[in-house]
């Protein structure tokens, strides 16, 4: 470790979060620095840019109270880093990796980099096993699949917050791995109210002894709301790839990651893109999101499940859109749904999940479960088409194909992705083979014969019959 | 100036965007990177740019040609004898004209951006098969060609990309993995060397290089990837070769572009890009040819480009600015992906400027299919013909939807109910083809043309029928639609006279129809 070098009196300005400082040693990008003013009291910050003559520190404690003069900077000679150990499960963080649950502090085994290192493509294994999340409609229609990164594109107002926490409680992995599952609950910008339901829901559950939570409260500043879900994975990736367990990791609310962002980038004065925000957050989404994943060598996985609110339902907002690009598909919510009192009110036809075909069917889950949520996806499809034509004609006008797809529709919502309790994977299915009844088995082009004899016909006579 | 060593190690194998190898070496010096080197030349002979002097042999693969550089040319002074090398050492030394001499290794260094040199571009009369049947019956594209993929997030770009990857027709295929998915990358890397190749039936890994910068990976080498791609596909083009080249996807490496101008300082022009944008979009999409390399072989690289545009809109600069040097235009549609209706090509966007140019080479598949019905003696090009109607038939079904959300489906006339029906036939039986079916994944241009044939078969006795009183809604309760609907799961390469069977029960179908009366039919 380089000696730690303290700056007296460097300062030239103080904007928001940033701090500019003569240049006058030599420091390298991303070390971690600490800055005193005349109260003497230290705050965390780090490099963010370096010219010929200017260093500008990015603050992550409120920078109030500083001045120009007796300000004294410490520079640290490290990067950013996390103090991790096993114990770090049943215990709660602040957005830079403070304990802040009243208890001891963590016992460290390791500090890591919160930046992490791209991982390479060579060292990746494919993500194959199946996570149950107990919602239908992500469990039979968009299926969660270890490694993988999954968000869930919600809107202001909508259950989302609830939907983590009750997959937070249910997520369960199939098969002899089932008890080694580990849950990061990373909130950033998040309001206390929601923080404190976070905390009392995973204690009521008893997932809490499972799970490490890292909060980061709408009050705290942004600058540190950039560094929580790095906290949060380099905790998650410690778990996973270092001591083997199956992460989960749930981050809330991405949206005020990416205001963060374009609050700091406006500060530094950077040349603005799409909406104000920064050119590269594509990039640096993606340093995020490409943190889950599956190694070769090493047992445990990491799978993201970030949360992000789309401002104003707009799923071409930079953000959203952006995120789409990176992640293996999306969950989104809807509104309607929610407003016609649907819980989980997930739209499933927005919706997608790239890596399902890897974590499903035959040797994963069921072999026909890939056909069944293809053929629900199909129907579902043609039942909306029924109601736009419905809304004009009305619903006598109809032929009466599409007034079966009609009713269809409504059942598929109400019936299968509506839930009040958690369904394992084999109720999802029956749900959904049941759904199928209603439609005429000519209808059902996505599935074989050899299906539509197992699951449809066959029980159709056997009720018959008695 | 950026350059690359491009030689007889690549193949198979994985590099980042500045083409360094991603795997770790092995340490194994027989497993190593040795190569079995057989002279082809003597010394004496002179060798003109580009010339071949050499047979290589890389373990367990094909055999590959050793190359004179395109920018060097000379007599030979010295030449090793068959031995094996590793792709650096020496393995011939060349006199030059001005009297100085150069040594030549397996593997030579190349700028990226630099076109390598060819004798003449030809033009192009045959198409790059896909096995995709909406891309290669309706929208082809030409061996040496360009096509551009644009689509929205979860439209199906790299699905549809990594299946034509797998299914199409080339010998070398370049898969350039551009600012995006690490876990596709593994996946891809998993998956080829379990897959055959279509041509030759051994391992698929063996015919790829894999040039992968992800998302997560440094910004300004996503920027120089897509060249260092081009450049070795212009390398095995120059072996003699059809290569294709996959990008995916080319707005990453636009957005790189204006990530490092921004950086420089540089005025943005539309978007936040760089005003140079289109010219270098041009300067890439350029490279792709059908050539006669500078040896003499036919070689030729194909471009296919992914795009992914802000919120799925097209008159973005990429796509906009992409659309003036492609020929081939398959527009993904999020409409389509939503309902799982892949590869989701909206016919209606999508167009292929090189389709005129490919008939004469589809005419002769269809003389190659045998025929139970007879040939209508329009004297035309049957190909473009039956292209013709299926294209006009999806139009016309786009409009009749239109229609039919104001005045309800029942109270279209039967005639155009008819044309709903014969186009939902087209979508599910024909354009409709799975990635991951094991029976469907690719399809051949044989069962192509039996399809549409089918197809069409189904669509003329359909008006017959309806010329003798016959209902849509009688044809749509036919057994016989089910079948149809799902031939192209059911009837896979092994058994193509499967089609002729349907043909006949399908036949036999429409003759057994006879008109209801006006009051059954209200009933």
């Amino acid at each position: 470790m380089q000696p730690r070098v303290t700056v007296h009196d460097a300062a030239v300005r103080l904007e928001g979060p940033l701090l500019f400082m003569h240049r006058t040693l030599d420091v390298g990008l991303n070390e971690a620095v600490s800055v005193a003013g005349r109260d003497g009291a230290p705050r965390l910050g780090r490099v963010a840019a370096l010219d010929e003559d200017l260093v500008t520190i990015e603050m992550l404690e409120p920078a109030s109270g500083l001045a120009l003069d007796g300000t004294v900077v410490r520079f640290l000679g490290e990067p950013i880093e996390f103090g991790v150990g096993p114990a770090l499960l049943g215990r709660i963080f602040d957005g830079v990796g403070r304990v802040i649950d009243g208890g001891p502090p963590l016992p460290v085994k390791e500090r890591l980099r919160v930046d992490g290192v791209p991982l390479n493509p060579v060292k990746r294994a494919t993500p194959r096993s199946f996570i149950e999340t107990g919602i239908t409609a992500i469990d039979l229609m968009n299926s969660l699949v270890r490694g993988q990164k999954l968000p869930i594109f919600s809107g202001g107002g909508l259950p989302h917050d609830r939907i983590a926490v009750e997959i937070a409680a249910n997520a369960r992995l199939r098969g002899e791995e089932a008890g080694n599952f580990a849950i990061i609950f990373a909130g950033i910008g998040v309001p206390y109210t929601t923080a404190e339901y976070f905390r009392r829901s995973l204690e009521q559950s008893g997932a809490l002894e499972r799970s490490a939570l890292f909060l980061n409260l709408a009050s705290d500043s942004s600058t540190q709301r950039l560094l929580t879900p790095r906290f949060a994975l380099t905790a998650a990736e410690y778990l996973a790839f270092e001591c083997g367990k199956h992460v989960l990791v749930i981050t809330t609310d991405l949206t005020n990651y990416c205001e963060a962002l374009r609050e700091v980038a406006g500060a530094k004065g950077e040349v603005p893109g799409r909406k104000g925000y920064p050119g590269y957050m594509y990039s640096d989404l993606a340093t995020l999101y490409e943190r889950a994943g599956c190694v070769h060598g090493a047992k445990g996985t990491l799978t993201q499940l970030p949360i992000l609110t789309m401002p104003s339902d707009d799923i071409g907002h930079p953000i959203p859109d952006l995120s789409g690009y990176i992640t293996e598909g999306q969950i989104v919510l809807s509104r309607e749904l929610d407003r016609a009192g649907v819980y989980p009110p997930v739209n499933v036809l927005p919706s997608l999940s790239r890596l399902m075909k890897d974590g499903t069917g035959k040797g994963h889950t069921h072999p026909d479960h890939p056909a069944l949520s293809s053929q629900l996806y199909a129907a579902y499809a043609r039942s909306t088409q029924a109601r736009l034509l419905a809304s004009v004609v009305g619903e006598d006008g109809l032929a009466e194909t599409d007034r079966r797809y009609l009713a269809f529709g409504t059942a598929f919502e109400r019936k299968l992705v509506s839930q009040a309790q958690p369904r394992t994977l084999e109720d999802s299915m029956d749900a959904g083979w049941q759904l199928l009844r209603m439609l005429s088995t000519a209808e059902l082009s996505r599935l074989s014969d050899a299906q539509i004899a197992e699951h449809l016909t066959h029980d159709r006579v056997a009720e018959a019959a008695p | 100036m950026l350059g690359i060593r491009v030689g007889p190690g690549l193949l198979g194998h994985i590099f980042d965007g500045l083409l360094r190898p991603l795997a770790e070496p092995t340490d194994d010096p027989a497993v190593g990177a040795r190569f079995h080197f057989t002279p082809t030349s003597s010394v004496g002979e002179t060798l003109a740019a580009g010339a071949i002097f050499g047979q290589v042999v890389a373990r367990g693969a094909r055999t590959q040609y050793a190359l004179v550089p395109p920018d060097v040319s000379g007599r030979v002074r010295a030449i090793a004898p068959e031995s094996d090398v590793s792709d650096e050492q020496t393995v011939l030394t060349l006199a030059l004209a001005d009297g100085t001499q150069t040594e030549v290794a397996l593997s030579h260094f190349w700028p990226v951006r630099s076109p390598r040199p060819v004798q003449a571009r030809l033009p192009s009369d045959e198409p790059l098969v896909t096995g995709q049947r909406v891309l290669d019956s309706l929208f082809p594209i030409a061996l040496g060609g360009k096509g551009a993929i644009p689509g929205g997030f979860g439209t199906g770009k790299t699905i549809l990309l990594e299946s034509l990857a797998k299914g199409c027709l080339a010998d070398v295929i370049v898969y350039l993995g551009c600012g995006e998915r690490g876990n596709e990358m593994a996946g891809v890397l998993e998956e080829f060397p379990q897959l055959e190749d279509p041509r030759t039936g051994r391992s698929l890994m063996e015919r790829t290089v894999i040039v992968a910068n992800t998302s997560n990976m440094p910004v300004a080498a996503r920027e120089a990837s897509i060249y260092s791609a081009v450049t070795v596909a212009e390398y095995f083009r120059d072996q003699g070769l059809h290569v294709a080249l996959m990008a995916d996807s080319t707005s990453r490496w636009a957005e790189a572009l204006r990530e490092v101008s921004g950086r420089f300082g540089e005025l943005p022009g539309e978007g936040g890009y760089p005003a140079y944008l289109s010219s270098r979009l041009a300067d890439f999409y350029e490279r792709a040819a059908k050539v006669r390399t500078l040896n003499g072989a036919i070689g030729s690289v194909t471009l296919l480009g992914s795009i992914s545009p802000p919120s799925g809109d097209f008159s973005e600069p990429v796509t906009s600015h992409t659309k003036r040097y492609v020929r081939s235009f398959w527009a993904l549609d999020s409409k389509r992906a939503h309902a799982r209706f892949y590869p989701a090509v909206n016919p209606l966007q999508s167009y292929s400027e090189d389709a005129l140019d490919l008939a004469v080479w589809w005419l002769k598949r269809y003389a190659d299919v045998p025929t139970s019905r007879a040939r209508r003696a329009s004297g035309e090009n049957e190909w473009l013909e039956l292209r013709r109607e299926f294209l006009t038939l999806l139009d016309e079904q786009a409009r009749l939807e239109r229609m039919a959300r104001i005045i309800g489906k029942d109270a279209l006339p039967a005639r155009q109910r008819l044309t709903l029906l014969a186009a939902e036939l087209v979508n599910e039986a024909f354009l409709r083809q799975s990635a991951f079916s094991p029976v469907d994944r690719t399809c051949s241009p044989e069962r192509q043309a039996r399809m549409m044939r089918l197809i069409a078969h189904f669509i003329e006795l359909a008006n017959d029928a309806a010329n003798r009183g016959i209902t849509p809604e009688q044809i749509a309760a036919l057994d016989v639609m089910r079948p149809l609907a799902r031939m192209s799961e059911d009837i896979g390469e092994d058994r193509l006279d499967g089609f002729a069977t349907l043909e006949a029960r399908m036949e036999q179908a429409f003759a057994a129809l006879v008109p209801q009366t006006e009051e059954s039919h209200a009933a």
